[in-house]
């Protein structure tokens, strides 16, 4: 099946995608969007973390053609290399990136508890990021950069 | 595989109608990882998302007595689309017990996509949202193009991962009583987050009915619901006054209740634990929620 969709504010299309096939191989595979993490399969590790209607969802359970006519957002489309979003810059200099295959779906998590509550405890944030995770860092830097992102955001620290 | 978008529920019938083998798929939290794992390649998906009707809530009389003659109760018609997030945010006041539980359902990507339906439809003994239908007494609405009707929660479940659903239905919604009384939920598992029970529990108090409801997961080949106990307290309340007067509950009731809890178990021994530590662990729910909710009904006397 054909499938197009608003993604990182562009009309994407696919062809011959299986129907069973997931969002997550789509993007990868599909539409050269390769941010989203391909960890598990199984919506445990929050690795594929994408914005479903701005909703934050596991782009590996959604099916491709659930993504028919829908706008996505990937870690694509917060920010690009000469342009970080700051949650990204946040990461880079809490030193919460080691191999870096958990941060795409770390970001955009990050990305959807700071624009809901601008100054989560440790607490909330440990409960927004519980469908993410992390076999390198540990979760102390992490927690750290989204303080750390937080503050920031709320004008109390430049980068 | 052919890809069926139903954009309305009279659609969506019509396509079950016509392809009874088709798998609904909604969150797909459960689906997806079938087909990812290859462990399932149905002929025909049928994606509910689209239809406008499953993703509704509303509240009223029951439909079999819409004057509210012989029952005067607000009924909640949870559409089966509707996911855990919204179940928290938006029916946290009238429907606490299943509120709670979906809090615990695994992390919040999955509770954005997750649906109750979707739990119903798995029909997995460990689903979460059924322990407080169970204690709710709710009623499963399943459709087809034959019409409608409403299944007691207590005949849905038929066995591990069946249910009662014709293979033309579609499940449209559950219905249950708004809260009259506090409502409470927990489970055990290894951590905070995206834990299969491994066992779990939901109490309801109806003072309005002076009656009880307690079902259980994780504890049976099916959720189950713990009869005797809930007679046993029940009665309990009512012949020492209890009830009415709101008094502290005699530490001999709370346990009496736990231990016919656990014997309305029949569990397995599993890789997430043996039966006999889940017996003890239904004991220590069964206190713990009780203790509970009998705290915040005497913390909401008037
Ligand atoms: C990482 C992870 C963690 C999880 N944690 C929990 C947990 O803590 N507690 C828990 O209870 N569950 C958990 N689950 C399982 C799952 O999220 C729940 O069962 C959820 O409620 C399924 O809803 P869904 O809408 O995603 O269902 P789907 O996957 O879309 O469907 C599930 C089943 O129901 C059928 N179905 C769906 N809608 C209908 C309908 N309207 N009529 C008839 N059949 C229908 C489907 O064909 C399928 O068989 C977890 C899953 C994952 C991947
Ligand atoms: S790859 Fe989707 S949650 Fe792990
Ligand atoms: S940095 Fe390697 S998994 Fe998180």
């Amino acid at each position: 099946m054909r499938i197009t969709a608003h993604v990182n504010g562009e009309v994407k299309q696919a062809d011959d995608v299986w129907p069973g096939e997931s969002l997550l191989h789509v993007l990868r595979e599909r539409m050269g969007l390769p941010g989203s993490k391909n960890a598990c399969e199984q919506g445990e590790c929050g690795s594929c973390t994408v914005y479903l209607d701005g909703v934050p969802v596991c782009a590996c359970l959604v099916a491709a053609g659930q993504a028919e006519g829908r706008e996505i957002v990937t870690v694509e489309g917060l920010g690009t290399p000469e342009d970080l979003h700051p949650v990204q810059q946040a990461f880079l200099d809490a030193g919460a990136v080691q191999c870096g295959f958990c941060t795409p779906g770390l970001i955009v998590a990050t990305h959807d508890l700071l624009t809901r509550d601008p100054g989560p405890d440790d607490a909330e944030i440990r409960e927004a990021l519980a469908g993410n995770l992390c076999r390198c860092t540990g979760y102390v830097k992490i927690i750290d950069a989204v303080q750390l992102a937080a503050s920031r955001q709320r004008g109390e620290d430049r980068p | 595989m052919e890809f069926l978008a139903p954009s309305s529920l009279a659609e969506a019938l019509e396509a079950k109608a016509a392809h009874p083998d088709a798998v609904p798929i909604c969150g797909g939290t459960d689906v997806m990882v079938e087909l990812n794992f290859d462990r399932r390649r149905p002929d025909h998906l049928l994606d509910l998302t689209r239809v406008p009707e499953l993703a509704e809530w509303s509240v009223g009389a029951h439909p079999s007595d819409p004057s509210g003659a012989s029952d005067a109760s607000e009924f909640v018609r949870l559409g089966a689309s509707v996911t855990y997030a919204r179940v928290i945010r938006e029916l946290s006041d009238r429907l606490p017990g299943l509120a709670l539980a979906a809090r615990t359902v695994g992390s919040p990507q999955i509770r954005n996509r997750g649906t109750v339906g979707g739990n119903l439809g798995a029909a997995s003994p460990a689903g979460d949202s059924h322990p407080p239908l169970l204690a709710g007494g709710a009623e499963v609405e399943l459709s087809s193009v034959r019409g409608t009707r409403l299944v007691p929660i207590d005949d849905f479940f038929t066995g591990p991962k069946q249910h009662a659903g014709a293979p033309d239905e579609l499940i449209t919604a559950v219905l249950s009583r708004a809260t009259t009384g506090p409502q409470q939920f927990s489970k055990v598992g290894t951590r905070n987050a995206m834990v299969i029970a491994v066992t779990s529990l939901g109490l309801a108090l109806h003072p309005d009915k002076g009656t009880v409801g307690v079902g259980i997961g994780s504890a049976a080949p099916t959720p189950v619901r713990a009869s005797d106990a809930e007679g046993f307290l029940a009665a309990a309340l009512d012949e020492t006054g209890l009830w009415q007067s709101r008094n502290a509950l005699p530490p001999s009731v709370a346990t009496e209740f736990a231990v016919k809890v656990a014997d309305a178990a029949a569990p397995i021994d599993d890789v997430r634990g043996t039966a006999a530590y889940r017996k003890h662990a239904l004991t220590v729910l069964a206190r713990r929620t009780l203790t509970w909710a009998w705290d915040d009904y005497r913390g909401s006397a008037a």
